[in-house]
């Protein structure tokens, strides 16, 4: 599903952004990233959808490689990762059902079918209700759920999140979360990227992949932890929670 | 496949012009100020462009002035001048040639010189020669050829002078050049002005809209769909500027026609290439934007 090998982004500075990572995120799972702010975890993120490419290395993502697709062809991979993010990048001018609506057009599906299926999409994030509300109308966590629909839209097989329970409260980020777990039981694999360790306490089952100042520092489903650091130890952020994390399930295809 | 692909190109077109109507729609103030800037630099581009036609349509009046005189000795004998007039009139440089007797030469002379009147009264011979006026045909007004004809036409038997006016046609084409020059020079710089103008109200608006761009890559749109609501957008942003620029600039044509002096109107040609110019801009600066916009994604 998500695979880096050996990835290292570099921007100029002293220290490049993500150094030497290598991860595998299989079909179906869910894995927190995590790390403090100007860990990576970003970078990760934009590398898996292929906003920006491996200084050194691959990264590959559902038979796409940074190295072999053009840039002409990374729509191809788009249509296949939902992205969500910490604003949730709505159209300020459109409705709930424009936003999604939106999102079915531009990838080409046909007109009879894009309202019907925007309104199921905004069913299945719990939205149907709010269908034709203005996004300043939505709270937060509403416009989150519409943000997810819209991701839903071309039925990927990956979603990542960035930070995407950053800008809710307590009550929206357990809603978000609860729909995250349910889209990831029909098989779609969840990579966010948080900092909330509360957030990783609450769903033990999840995979978690620690980033520090761009090194790999540790996962929870690696019985040996990653090389990259000389003592190879978990980060801060994973020293703080409390016991070890369960690995989770892994499903390969 | 291939019966459901013009379905989905019908689509595709659909979604461009209902986009483009959408978005201005969604923000008429951005794209009528867009269309402002644009009419308005092409605007001043008509103004140079009227200014300029009125000045080439001046020299042309003026050029159509330059003429070579033959004066004629007074025993030249009828024969002598029809046969220079039918070698002068083979010429492919001239375009017609006029016999002026020496009674139409005194004649005119009454007439253009009023004041001269009562000296011509009181000669009792008439001292002006008769002439050959050789017109030279458009193209050929220049002072090489003049000077040419002039020679040619001093080699005939009854021929005594020949004048074309060297300094003034001399002048004239100084002029000409330095108006040619200056037109170029000026008329680019307009130009670039126009579209630096152009590219940057299209931008602007195109800027506005960059969140758009940046969710159709997101969720996998084609970098062709997204470019062609915004090329379309570019292109009639172009047009209403056009338009604007063209009701301006015949406005202004109307006033000093009908309040200060009397200017033709430029070429329908003229008004089609800035318009055309206008809408090639829109689409180009609005490709260029969105192009810039799609690779920072």
């Amino acid at each position: 599903m998500i695979k880096f090998i050996k990835v290292t982004k570099e921007y100029g500075r002293p220290e490049p952004a993500l150094s030497d990572v290598s991860f595998h995120l299989v079909k179906g799972q869910f894995a927190f990233l995590t790390g403090h702010s100007g860990s990576g975890k970003s970078t990760a993120l934009r590398l898996a959808h292929l906003a920006e490419r491996p200084t050194h290395g691959e990264v590959r993502v559902s038979g796409f490689s940074s190295s072999r697709t053009s840039r002409r062809d990374v729509w191809k991979l788009r249509r296949k990762v939902g992205y969500v993010f910490q604003d949730f990048r709505l159209l300020p001018n459109r409705t709930a059902l424009e936003n999604v609506s939106f999102a079915l057009e531009v990838i080409g599906s046909s007109r009879k079918q894009i309202v019907p299926r925007a309104q199921r999409l905004l069913a299945q994030v719990g939205l149907a209700p709010k269908a034709g509300a203005w996004v300043h109308e939505l709270s937060g966590g509403e416009q989150q759920r519409v943000a997810i629909a819209r991701a839903l839209a071309s039925e990927p097989l990956l979603l990542l999140a960035d930070e995407p329970t950053g800008n809710l409260d307590e009550r929206a980020t357990r809603g978000i979360m609860d729909l995250f777990w349910e889209i990831n039981v029909l098989g779609m694999a969840v990579l966010m990227a948080t900092h909330d360790l509360e957030l990783m306490r609450r769903h033990p089952k999840a995979r978690v992949l620690e980033l520090d100042e761009g090194h790999l520092v540790y996962d929870s489903a690696e019985k040996e932890q990653p090389e990259g650091r000389p003592d190879r130890s978990p980060g801060v952020l994973i020293s703080d929670l409390a016991g070890e994390p369960e690995p989770a399930q892994e499903r390969e295809i | 496949m291939n019966r459901s692909r013009p379905k989905k190109e019908r689509s595709d077109v659909f979604y461009t012009i209902r986009e483009t109507l959408t978005a201005f729609k969604r923000a008429p103030l951005l794209t009528g100020l867009s269309a402002a800037m644009v009419g308005l630099a092409l605007f001043v581009v008509g103004l140079f462009g009227l200014a300029t036609y009125n000045v080439q349509v001046y020299m042309e009046t003026l050029e159509e002035r330059v003429e070579v005189v033959a004066y004629l000795r007074d025993d030249a004998t009828t024969e002598e001048i029809a046969d220079m007039v039918r070698a002068l009139t083979s010429l492919p440089e001239v375009l017609g040639v006029d016999f002026v007797t020496k009674g139409e030469a005194l004649e005119r002379a009454y007439r253009e010189l009023p004041e001269f009147s009562e000296i011509l009264t009181d000669l009792e011979v008439n001292p002006l020669p008769a002439s050959l006026e050789i017109q030279l045909r458009p193209g050929n007004r220049t002072p090489e050829t003049a000077n040419r004809i002039a020679e040619q036409a001093g080699l005939y038997p009854p021929v005594e002078e020949v004048q074309y006016g060297e300094e003034w046609v001399d002048k004239l084409f100084t002029l000409r050049r330095m108006g040619a020059v200056t037109t170029t020079v000026l008329g680019t710089a307009f130009a670039v002005v126009a579209a630096l103008i152009i590219g940057t109200a299209v931008r602007i608006a195109i800027f506005a809209r960059q969140e758009e761009i940046k969710i159709m890559q997101l969720v996998g749109a084609r970098d062709a769909f997204i470019h062609r609501p915004f090329l379309l957008e570019g292109g009639i942003t172009g047009a209403l500027g056009g338009a604007l620029a063209l009701a301006l600039t015949y406005t202004t044509f109307w006033s000093v026609f009908h309040y200060l002096f009397i200017i033709s109107w430029i070429p329908w040609e003229w008004v089609g290439i800035g318009v055309s110019s206008g809408i090639v801009f829109g689409v180009l600066a609005s490709g260029y934007a969105v192009r810039k916009h799609l690779r920072e994604v």
